[in-house]
């Protein structure tokens, strides 16, 4: 006889887990008892909201499935933006939450919230379990859940006395788990492949156009090897960036509302676009009509319901994006020369190159080119949400996937933090920096307690320019240099570092920047990077919202 | 946009009803009428939806109702040649004299049963298409219509085709 407790926790054993995020509270106590003497590493956050973006975290870097327990009511409600986060990224995690007793469900009992109603619509799928005798069941459903298919979050919801009662258990052993109403497809239809390959025999301007579905389905190798084999040039959305090597000639960098000017207007002008585990976002497309107007359309993704969700597709393609590409690799007889455009794109390239002012001030530009050049592509960049993370994207050298960690579709202020941590647990060989501003690093703060409890080693550097920025560049740009509300006062981060016994430092001049992020990296343990930076610097180029992207405003082009 | 008529099998558990009406109205899709029950296949439920919209809208319902783990298949019947019924239970003014007499020559027409009299009231139950329901009750209503109880439309293939699970 076992606890349901004890089930939970062999449960997630057999998945393969060794580390939770979590928060205790009343009705997760037999569960936190059961922890007290089992071999899994439980991680105290200081907010249940950090426990989710830790879990989302480690799952990104890894690959496997993150994992965060919370308590009921407040602890499940805290939950909710961390699971939100990984749902719209597709993320797969598994979020466990206490509930009150089975006979008081519905009472309105102390510390009770409907959190299966409430994260219906940003769960894959979730559980109430009312007996102990499916708790086995539920635990290998909601991994295989998680993992296969579109991955995403799943959340099972323990009532106290289902982890209290003994029942007779075995785990279900068994490798695959079925589902009648739900069976995802893997391999791509082989006529729509063909169909496809011989589109790119009749296109002069083929384009990749690469997302997070490549970096999940760790499509990289196959889409590389794609690429160079029919020479097709390759753009990637904010997910996507990593999936191909920044300086392969191939590769036009970010696409979209801050994209480079030679990816928006290769996309202007291409005949073919090849899109492949994207999701045509709006901050990608800008202006839906004019968004690869001239271009035919093959669509390649896991999730049927994105084909064709906001544009119109000519070559559905529904599978696993590594499967497709690798059949698609096999069955390639002839290639067609696309030098013209290459040329074309290369001129653009150095027409139009990324670029910032170089006049002795602290640029946020600056800070991450240097991050860049000093790691060559070790390490692991996560970011906050905002110019933090944009000046990122556009300047940081990407070499590999999994190794840029952010909020895209939910764009979650004060995500990068909490998810830093759950990298480190992913990968404890590599350099974690989380690149933050001001106002985001304010929103999960309180993890500067978890990171100095743990001595996770996670380098932050923050951005700092007194301004929540991304909304104050709109105010500039849009609302006449209003700047309702977005001002903050200055904040003196090193002592607050300090004052949980994490170093710090802060740096004013750029001559420092390269100095300041050497000692965080050569630090063991976490260290905190104030960089106070020319304080009304903008994110160019940009696509104004609703115009169409090759309409770029700022950046190099003056 | 026109009305299509969907019929949804789905695990007949807890919360699948609320997995697929929150789905419609998240998604900004319009439902026309619902209706559910069990059905020939044991542990599944049989939901008919009706609901308006183009054909990419109603993709993209199919779509999304799909990736639900506990519908098990969605089937768009507005193309296939089938069978539609709803029921009503009108509760109509009937004074004792002529407009009772008229009352129920229109049931008679219609095929509708009388299933309750009152002193001053009738009870008709009526099934049928929309159509059918939706001309009675306009004709019912000059006598006075106290109450309209209308069940959602259920629909199925004519002939031996079926809408069933696959496996």
């Amino acid at each position: 006889m076992k606890t349901g407790a004890k089930i939970l926790i062999e449960g997630l054993q057999r998945e393969g887990v060794e580390t939770i995020f979590g928060y205790p509270g009343g009705v997760v106590l037999p569960i936190y008892d059961e922890l007290y003497n089992s071999s899994l590493r439980h991680i105290l956050v200081r907010h249940e909201q950090a426990a989710a973006h830790a879990a989302d975290g480690f799952a990104r870097a890894s690959g496997r499935v993150g994992v965060c327990l919370a308590t009921s009511g407040p602890g499940a409600c805290n939950l909710v933006t961390g699971i939100a986060t990984a749902y719209m990224d597709s993320i797969p995690i598994v979020a466990l939450t206490g509930q009150v007793p089975t006979n008081l469900l519905g009472n309105d009992a102390f510390q009770e919230s409907d959190i299966t109603g409430i994260t219906m619509p940003i769960t894959k799928h979730n559980y109430l379990v009312k007996r102990t005798e499916d708790l086995g069941h539920v635990v290998r459903e909601a991994f295989f859940i998680a993992r296969t298919g579109r991955p995403g979050p799943v959340l099972i919801d323990l009532p106290k006395d289902v982890s209290t009662k003994e029942v007779e258990f075995e785990y279900p052993e068994s490798e695959t788990v079925t589902l009648r109403g739900y069976q995802p497809t893997y391999r791509g239809h082989s006529r729509q492949i063909d169909r496809a390959l011989e589109m790119l025999i009749e296109a002069e301007r083929p384009l990749l156009y690469v997302g997070g579905g490549v970096i999940s389905s760790d499509a990289s190798p196959e889409l590389l090897r794609f690429a160079e084999a029919l020479m097709i040039p390759v753009t990637t959305t904010l997910m996507g960036l990593g999936a191909i090597p920044c300086d392969h000639p191939l590769n036009l960098g970010m696409l979209g509302m801050h994209g480079t000017r030679y990816a928006n207007y290769a996309v202007t002008e291409s005949d073919l676009l090849i899109a492949i585990g994207v999701r045509f976002d709006d901050r990608v497309t800008g202006k839906l009509d004019t968004f690869a107007a001239q271009a035919r359309i093959i669509h390649i993704d896991i999730d049927p319901a994105e084909i064709g969700k906001n544009k119109r597709v000519d070559v559905p393609i529904v599978g696993d994006a590594k499967s497709v590409l690798a059949e698609m690799l096999s069955r390639i007889q002839k290639k067609k020369d696309y030098e013209r455009w290459l040329a074309r794109i290369r001129a653009w390239k150095e027409k139009y190159p990324m670029r910032y002012p170089k006049d002795g001030a602290l640029r946020p530009q600056f800070v991450i080119e240097e991050l860049s050049s000093l790691l060559k592509g070790e390490g692991i960049i996560v970011s906050e949400v905002g110019q933090n993370q944009m000046w990122t994207a556009q300047y940081y050298c990407f070499r590999k996937p999994r190794t840029w960690i952010t909020s895209g579709g939910l764009g979650t202020m004060g995500y990068g933090f909490p998810a830093a941590m759950g990298v480190h647990f992913a990968r404890p060989d590599q350099v974690v920096f989380d690149i933050a501003g001001d106002g985001s690093f304010q929103m999960n703060i309180q993890e500067l307690g978890t990171v100095a409890h743990n001595r996770i080693p996670v380098k932050v550097a923050i951005l700092n320019n007194r301004f929540l920025g991304m909304v104050r560049q709109w105010q500039e740009l849009f609302y006449d240099r209003r700047y309702s509300f977005t001002e903050l006062p200055p904040v003196d981060f090193v002592k607050i570092a300090n004052a949980y016994g994490i170093d710090g430092m802060r740096v004013e001049d750029p001559s420092d920047v390269r100095t300041a992020l050497t000692a965080a990296i050569e630090t063991e343990g976490p260290f905190i990077l104030d960089f106070r930076i020319e304080r009304e610097e903008n994110v160019f180029p940009m696509v104004p919202a609703g115009a169409a992207i090759n309409e770029m405003i700022g950046g190099n082009c003056e | 946009m026109k009305p299509h008529t969907l019929s949804v099998l789905v695990e007949n558990r807890p919360g699948v009803l609320s997995r697929v009406t929150g789905l419609f109205s998240r998604r900004g899709f319009n439902i026309e009428s619902l209706a559910v029950g069990v059905c020939e296949e044991p542990g599944m439920s049989r939901i008919t939806i009706v609901c308006i919209g183009d054909d990419a809208q109603i993709e993209q319902v199919m779509k999304q109702l799909n990736k639900l783990i506990d519908v098990i298949k969605v089937s768009d019947l507005t193309e296939n040649d089938r069978v539609e019924r709803e029921l009503a239970l009108i509760k109509v003014n009937a004074e004792p004299g002529s407009s009772r007499a008229e009352i129920m020559q229109l049931a008679s027409i219609f095929r509708a049963q009388i299933i309750d009299v009152g002193s001053r009231s009738l009870v008709l139950s009526v099934a049928g298409d929309t159509k059918k329901i939706d001309a009675l009750e306009k004709l019912l209503r000059q006598y006075g219509v106290k109450e309209l109880v209308r069940t959602g439309t259920i629909a199925i293939l004519r002939g031996s085709k079926t809408v069933r699970s696959s496996r």
